[in-house]
C-alpha cells in the first residue's frame, strides 16, 4: 500500500523518518507523527472493522480517544513471541511506529466479507432490550442456542488467548497543582501556575504531543504568532521550569476522594527501540492539591440513516487528518452542520484540495461570519437543509439532502455524490472527570450541555470542558484557573451551534438505522422503542438499549440520547436526568492496575524458617492465613490418608516433630502487665506464678468466644502470649485497642514477636529423649518441669524459651528458639531423633490429633456465635473476677438461654464413614422439607489411633442428649450417627504427664 | 481513597488505617453494675449521621495508635483528626461541606 491520499508537503509528521505497519497481513505505510487511522486514511482504506450487533461496515469516526468504530486487535511485539496482543485499540490513538501488527475485528472469514453481516437483516430481533426479551425461554436454550450463538455473533475483539508477557510499572507522585490536558487552557493554566517556582506542577495529557485542538489548527493566531508557535514556546518554557512535570500519553481517568487522580502513562508502545524490560505503562497515583480540569470537548455527531457508512467522520477530525496528518479522507467532501465550527474544516479541506459543499441544518439568519466567509471562498452552502441519508457500504458515495419548509415539511431531494462526509451536531463538554470527582453538573441551556457546577473537591475546570470554546477565553480561562491572568489577542473561533437530536426526514422512521451510539450499535428507532415500552428515566432508557455503555462511555452520544428522549416525552433535556460518569475514562490495561503485583508477589506468601527443610522432605503444602504450612510429609506410594496415618500413630507411638512457627505470638510487658492479662482475658492471670503457663480464652465483648492460646509468665511483669495463627493480627489489634483506648492508665508494652521466634513441637512419649541432650541449663525431669510449665535456656546452644506443653495430648515440648536457628535446630533434632523414631507431621496429623482429644479450634468449632460454656469450656471463665472483655454479656438472656448450640462428639454408625466438615444434623430425614436444622459437624476426620472416624458437631442442646441418634446429610443422603462425648483418645488424660 | 491525617505522623492514605467505628462511646466503669438494655445499646446501637461523624480510626500500618477524627460522612472530607481522650472538636456542619481538604 502506497500513500494515494497524503499530501505532498505539511502535517506534523516527520517525512524523514518513514516507517510500516502491518494491517491484516498487507504493510501500511507512513511516517513517524501518524496514528494507525491517518497511516489508514492515507492509503485510502476506510473500512477499519465491523460493529458489535449488526456487523455493519465501519470506518474511522474521529481522530481522538473518543472513537466508538476503528477498534483494532494490536500486536505491540509480535518479534518477542505470544503475550503482547491485546484488542479493541483505537486507530486514532494507536501511535504509528515500526513492527506494529494490527488486524481489524468482528467478522468472518474477512472483513470486506463477513457473515455475520446477516446480523445487519435479521436487526429486527436486536431490538431495544433484546437481551431481556429474547432470552426469557425457554430455559434450556439458553446454554445451547442463545449463549454459544450469539456470543460468538457479537461482542467486540477477542480476549488475548495467553497471559500478558509485558511488564507494568507503578507509581505514587505528590504534587500542588495537577493540570489535565495541554491544550490551550492546560497549558495557560500550567505556565501561571509554575511562574513563582513554588508551587509542584503536574501537566499531563492523553495525546503524545501537547496542544490539544491547536494541533488541528493552521490558521489560528495567538499574539500574532501562529497558534502551534505559541504552544511551542509555552511548552519550552514550561520544560525550563524545574517544578514542572510534563507527562505526554498520560490519560487521568479516575478522579478519586481528596484528590486522587489516577492516570495511566504509556510508556513504551510508541517505541521500537524500546528495551526488553521496559514497562510497557506506568499507573501514576497522583494526590494533588489541587486539580484544574481542562479535558476539553467532544464533538457530537449527526443522526441520520446510514450515519455509520465509513467515510462519515467527525467534521473536526477531517480537519485534524487534514491539516495535522496532511491526508486527504476522501476527494469529494460534504460538510454536514448545525454548528460554526464545522465551517473550518470545510474552508481547510478546500484550501488542501478536497473539493467542499456544505449543508447546514441552520437557516442563513441563524448562522454567524462563518457562512458568508464560506460563500465567498466559493463553498456551495445549503442552509435549511436535512440530510434523508448515506449512500453506499463499504464507504459512502453520497448524500441525499433536501430543504426543510417552514412548515417542517421535506422538499425535493438532491443526491450529493461525495466519498466522505464531515459531519457536526455541536459540541459536549468533556465532564467525565469532574462529574467522578463528585461535582454536581448543572444544564446550560444556551450551550446546550451540561457543565461544570459545584465542585466537590478541590478542584477547577476551564476551557471548553466547561463550554468555553473561543480560543482567547480559553487561554484566559486557563491561566485564571492556574492562578493567574492572561489577556491573550487570538483568532475569533467559529463557535455556536443549534441542538438538532434527529435529523427530520419522510422516511418510515421504523424501517431505518440512524446510529446514536456506534459502539454498541443503538439507534434512534432503539431509543424511541424503550420510551415508548415506559422507560423514561435515562438511566433506565441507557440500561435497557445499552446507550452509552459501551467502553467509549457515551463520549459521542450521550447528548443525542439524551435529548431524543427529553424530545420524545417533551420534557426539558435536565429533567431526563444525566447518566453518572464512572472510572475509567478510557479503557486501561488490567496490566497497568496490577502492576507488579502478580505471581510471586500477587498475594505474597509468608513461610517460616523451616519451610525450606519441608520443602527438600517432600511436604504437601497448604495454605494457612497468609502462611504456607506443610500440611503432610508423604512417603513413597503413600496418598493423604496413609500419610496421616503413619504421622498420627507416631506421636501415639513414638515421637513427632511439627513446626508450630506460624502462631502468633505477643509480649505483654510491664508493671500492669498481670492486671492487663486479667482484664483481656476471662480466667485468672494475677496468681500465675513466674515459670508457669495457662490456656488463655479470649472473649469480644459480645461474649463470644475471639481467640485462644497458652500463655506463658516469664517474669512477673513478662507475659509471651500465643495466638492462632490466622488471628495474631486481630488480637493485637483488640489488645491495642483496649490498652490505648480504655485503659490508658495501664502501663502495658505489646509487641508482636511471631516472626521473631521459630517454634518446633516434640510430641509424643519419646519427646524428652529426643530433646534431653541438646538442652542446657534447664532439667527435663518431670518433677522439675511439669505440664504447663515453661523455662528459659539453650537448646543445641541456641538460647530458647521451653515450653512443656501439648496440643496433641502426649507428652511434649515447644521450642521457641530466634528464627534465624530454627532451621538449624529442627536438623539437629531430626537427625539425632532418629533412634527413637521421630516422625515430622504436618498441620492435617495436627488437626487429627487434637480432636482426638476434643480440642476446639478457633474459627473451626466457633463462628463468632459460640460462648465458651457452648464448648464446654465455662471453667476457664472466672466467677470472681468483677470485670474482663466480654463478662457483662454473658449474663444476657441469650446467652444463657436453654438449647444452645453445643459442642460434642459424632459417632458415624459405620465407623469408615468420615463426614463432610459443614454437613447439617438433624433429628428426623423423613419430615419435611424444609428440615429443621439442628446443628452442623465442625471437623471430621479419620482417627487411625481410635480406629474410626471421629466429628465434633454443635447440637442443640447437645450435651443433654449424648448417645442419641441423628441423621447428618452427605452427599448420597442422610446417615446415622451418634452424639458422644468429644473426647475419643485418652479420655482420663493421662498420656501428658508422661 | 482517602487521605487521613494521623494526629502522630501526618497524611497518609486510607490503606494504612482501619476504621474502628462511632468514637467517643465510653465502656462503663463497671459493667455488671449496668442494665440488660443499657448493655445492649453501648454494644450494638451506634449513629448513623448525615454529616459530620466522629470516629476511631488505627493506623495500623504506621505508628500503631488509635486516634479520634470527625468525618463528613456526605463529602468524606476530614474536618479534623485528634488523640485519644480529647474531647470531641466544636466544628459546625457549614465547615465540613468546604471542598477543600488537601
Ligand atoms: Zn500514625
Amino acid at each position: 500500500m502506497s500513500q494515494p491520499f497524503r499530501r505532498p508537503s505539511g502535517g506534523r509528521i516527520d517525512r524523514s523518518r518513514p516507517l510500516a505497519v502491518t494491517f491484516n497481513g498487507k504493510q501500511l505505510e507512513g511516517f513517524a507523527g501518524d496514528t494507525v487511522a491517518s497511516m489508514l486514511i492515507a492509503s485510502g482504506q476506510h473500512l477499519a472493522g465491523r460493529s458489535f450487533k449488526y456487523h455493519r461496515p465501519r470506518g474511522i469516526l474521529s481522530h481522538g480517544s473518543d472513537e466508538p468504530s476503528a477498534l483494532l486487535s494490536v500486536d505491540w511485539r509480535a518479534d518477542r513471541g505470544a503475550g503482547y496482543r491485546d484488542p479493541n485499540n483505537r486507530a486514532s490513538v494507536v501511535e504509528a511506529r515500526d513492527g506494529l501488527v494490527v488486524n481489524t475485528q468482528n467478522h468472518w472469514p474477512s472483513l470486506e466479507t463477513d457473515v455475520g453481516a446477516v446480523n445487519d437483516l435479521l436487526s429486527p430481533i436486536f431490538v431495544a432490550g433484546f437481551y431481556y426479551k429474547t432470552f426469557m425461554w425457554p430455559r434450556k436454550f439458553w446454554d445451547r442456542v442463545y449463549e454459544p450463538v450469539i456470543r460468538k455473533a457479537a461482542g467486540l475483539g477477542e480476549a488475548p488467548e495467553v497471559r500478558d508477557a509485558d511488564r507494568y510499572s507503578n507509581r505514587h507522585a505528590h504534587c500542588d497543582v495537577l493540570i489535565v490536558g495541554a491544550g490551550p487552557a492546560g497549558l495557560a493554566a500550567a505556565l501561571a501556575a509554575s511562574a513563582d517556582g513554588e508551587k509542584r506542577v503536574i501537566l499531563a495529557d492523553e495525546g503524545f504531543e501537547p496542544g490539544g485542538a491547536l494541533l488541528n489548527d493552521v490558521t489560528s493566531e495567538i499574539d500574532g504568532k501562529p497558534a502551534m508557535a505559541w504552544v511551542a514556546e509555552t511548552v519550552a518554557t514550561l520544560d525550563a521550569r524545574e517544578n514542572v512535570v510534563i507527562l505526554p500519553r498520560t490519560t487521568a481517568f479516575g478522579y478519586y476522594n481528596h484528590n486522587h487522580v489516577c492516570m495511566v502513562e504509556r510508556v513504551s508502545d510508541h517505541r521500537a527501540d524500546a528495551p526488553e524490560g521496559l514497562a510497557r505503562e506506568r499507573l501514576w497515583q497522583v494526590r494533588a492539591g489541587e486539580v484544574v480540569l481542562a479535558a476539553g470537548s467532544h464533538e457530537r455527531p449527526l443522526v441520520f440513516e446510514n450515519n455509520d457508512r465509513p467515510g462519515i467522520m467527525l467534521a473536526e477530525s477531517v480537519r485534524a487528518f487534514v491539516n495535522r496528518w496532511a491526508v486527504l479522507p476522501g476527494n469529494e467532501l460534504v460538510v454536514v452542520t448545525s454548528s460554526a465550527s464545522a465551517y473550518r474544516t470545510a474552508l481547510d479541506a478546500k484550501a488542501a484540495g478536497m473539493r467542499v459543499s456544505i449543508v447546514d441544518i441552520r437557516l442563513d439568519a441563524d448562522c454567524g461570519t462563518e457562512l458568508s466567509l464560506a460563500r465567498d471562498g466559493g463553498i456551495t452552502v445549503r442552509t435549511g437543509h436535512t440530510v434523508i441519508k448515506a449512500l453506499g457500504g463499504k464507504r459512502v458515495t453520497g448524500l441525499v439532502v433536501a430543504p426543510i419548509s417552514a412548515n417542517g415539511s421535506i422538499g425535493e431531494k438532491t443526491t450529493l455524490a461525495c466519498d466522505c462526509v464531515a459531519m457536526s451536531g455541536g459540541w459536549t463538554p468533556s465532564v467525565h472527570l469532574f462529574s467522578q470527582s463528585r461535582g454536581k453538573l448543572r444544564f446550560d441551556v444556551e450551550l446546550d450541555a451540561f457543565v461544570p457546577g459545584t465542585s466537590a473537591q478541590a478542584e477547577r475546570s476551564a476551557g471548553a470542558c466547561r463550554g468555553v470554546y473561543d480560543l482567547s477565553a480559553v487561554i484566559a480561562d486557563g491561566a485564571k484557573a492556574g492562578g493567574g491572568s492572561s489577556t491573550p489577542q487570538a483568532t475569533v473561533s467559529f463557535a455556536g451551534f443549534q441542538p438538532v437530536r434527529v435529523l427530520p426526514t419522510d422516511a418510515d422512521a421504523t424501517k431505518i438505522k440512524a446510529f446514536i451510539d456506534f459502539q454498541n450499535d443503538v439507534t434512534a428507532k432503539d431509543i424511541k422503542l424503550a420510551v415508548r415500552e415506559g422507560f423514561e428515566s435515562i438511566e433506565h432508557v441507557k440500561r435497557y438499549t445499552t446507550t452509552g455503555m459501551a467502553t467509549d462511555q457515551g463520549k459521542t452520544s450521550n447528548m443525542n440520547a439524551l435529548g431524543l428522549v427529553a424530545g420524545i416525552l417533551d420534557r426539558p433535556l435536565p429533567a431526563v436526568g444525566t447518566t453518572t460518569f464512572r472510572p475509567p475514562y478510557t479503557p486501561v490495561t488490567f496490566g497497568a492496575l496490577i502492576g507488579p503485583a502478580r505471581d510471586e508477589l500477587f498475594d505474597p506468601v509468608r513461610r517460616t524458617p523451616i519451610d525450606p527443610w519441608a520443602e527438600k522432605n517432600g511436604a504437601v503444602f497448604e495454605p494457612v492465613a497468609l502462611w504456607r504450612r506443610a500440611k503432610y510429609f508423604p512417603q513413597a506410594g503413600e496418598d493423604m490418608h496413609a500419610a496421616v496415618a503413619r504421622e498420627t500413630k507416631a506421636v501415639r507411638t513414638t515421637v513427632g516433630i511439627f513446626d508450630a512457627s506460624t502462631l502468633g505470638k505477643i509480649e505483654v510487658i510491664g508493671p500492669d502487665a498481670a492486671e492487663f492479662m486479667n482484664r483481656i482475658y476471662t480466667n485468672a492471670w494475677l496468681k500465675l506464678k513466674t515459670g508457669g503457663c495457662r490456656y488463655g480464652l479470649m472473649l469480644r465483648e459480645d461474649g463470644f468466644v475471639y481467640d485462644d492460646g497458652v500463655v506463658a509468665r516469664l517474669a512477673e511483669d513478662r507475659f509471651h502470649v500465643t495466638t492462632t495463627t490466622g488471628g495474631a493480627p486481630r488480637v493485637m489489634r483488640h489488645m491495642e485497642d483496649y490498652l490505648q483506648t480504655e485503659w490508658p492508665d495501664l502501663d502495658v508494652f505489646l509487641t508482636s514477636i511471631t516472626e521473631q521466634w521459630a517454634v518446633i513441637a516434640l510430641q509424643g512419649p519419646n519427646a524428652r529423649k529426643v530433646l534431653e541432650p541438646f538442652v542446657s541449663e534447664i532439667d527435663l525431669a518431670e518433677d522439675a518441669f511439669p505440664h504447663m510449665t515453661v523455662k528459659t535456656g539453650y537448646v543445641c546452644g541456641v538460647p530458647c524459651r521451653l515450653f512443656r506443653v501439648s496440643f496433641t495430648g502426649e507428652l511434649g515440648f515447644e521450642v521457641n528458639v530466634p528464627a534465624d536457628y530454627g532451621e538449624a535446630v529442627w536438623k539437629t533434632l531430626y537427625e539425632k531423633g532418629q533412634k527413637h523414631g521421630i516422625t515430622p507431621y504436618g498441620t492435617e496429623a495436627m488437626h487429627v490429633l487434637r480432636a482426638e482429644m476434643g480440642f476446639i479450634v478457633v474459627g473451626q468449632e466457633t463462628d463468632g456465635t459460640v460462648t465458651a460454656d457452648d464448648l464446654g469450656l465455662s471453667g476457664l471463665v472466672s466467677k470472681v473476677k468483677t470485670d474482663f472483655v466480654g463478662k457483662r454479656s454473658l449474663t444476657r438472656p441469650d446467652m444463657v438461654a436453654e438449647g444452645r448450640r453445643q459442642l460434642v462428639g459424632l459417632l458415624t454408625k459405620n465407623p469408615d464413614e468420615v463426614l463432610d466438615e459443614g454437613a447439617q444434623v438433624v433429628d428426623d430425614p423423613g419430615q419435611p422439607i424444609p428440615m429443621k436444622m439442628i446443628g452442623h459437624v465442625t471437623s471430621s476426620y479419620a482417627s487411625s489411633n481410635c480406629g474410626r472416624s471421629i466429628a465434633m458437631a454443635m447440637i442443640d442442646g447437645g450435651r443433654t442428649r449424648i448417645g442419641e441418634t441423628v441423621f447428618v446429610t452427605t452427599p448420597a443422603g442422610f446417615t446415622e450417627a451418634v452424639i458422644s462425648n468429644a473426647v475419643f483418645y485418652d479420655v482420663k488424660g493421662e498420656t501428658v504427664d508422661a | 481513597m482517602l487521605l487521613i491525617d494521623c494526629p502522630y505522623c501526618g497524611k497518609r492514605p486510607e490503606v494504612e488505617f482501619h476504621c474502628g467505628g462511632e468514637a467517643h462511646i465510653a465502656r462503663p466503669e463497671m459493667p455488671t453494675a449496668v442494665e440488660d438494655a443499657d448493655w445492649g445499646s453501648f454494644l450494638y446501637y451506634r449513629t448513623n449521621p448525615k454529616g459530620l461523624h466522629a470516629e476511631r480510626w488505627l493506623h495500623g500500618h504506621g505508628c500503631g495508635r488509635w486516634f479520634n477524627a470527625l468525618r463528613d460522612t456526605v463529602s468524606d472530607a476530614f474536618v479534623a483528626t485528634y488523640e485519644m481522650g480529647k474531647p470531641r472538636p466544636d466544628r459546625d456542619e457549614a465547615t465540613a461541606s468546604s471542598p477543600s481538604n488537601a
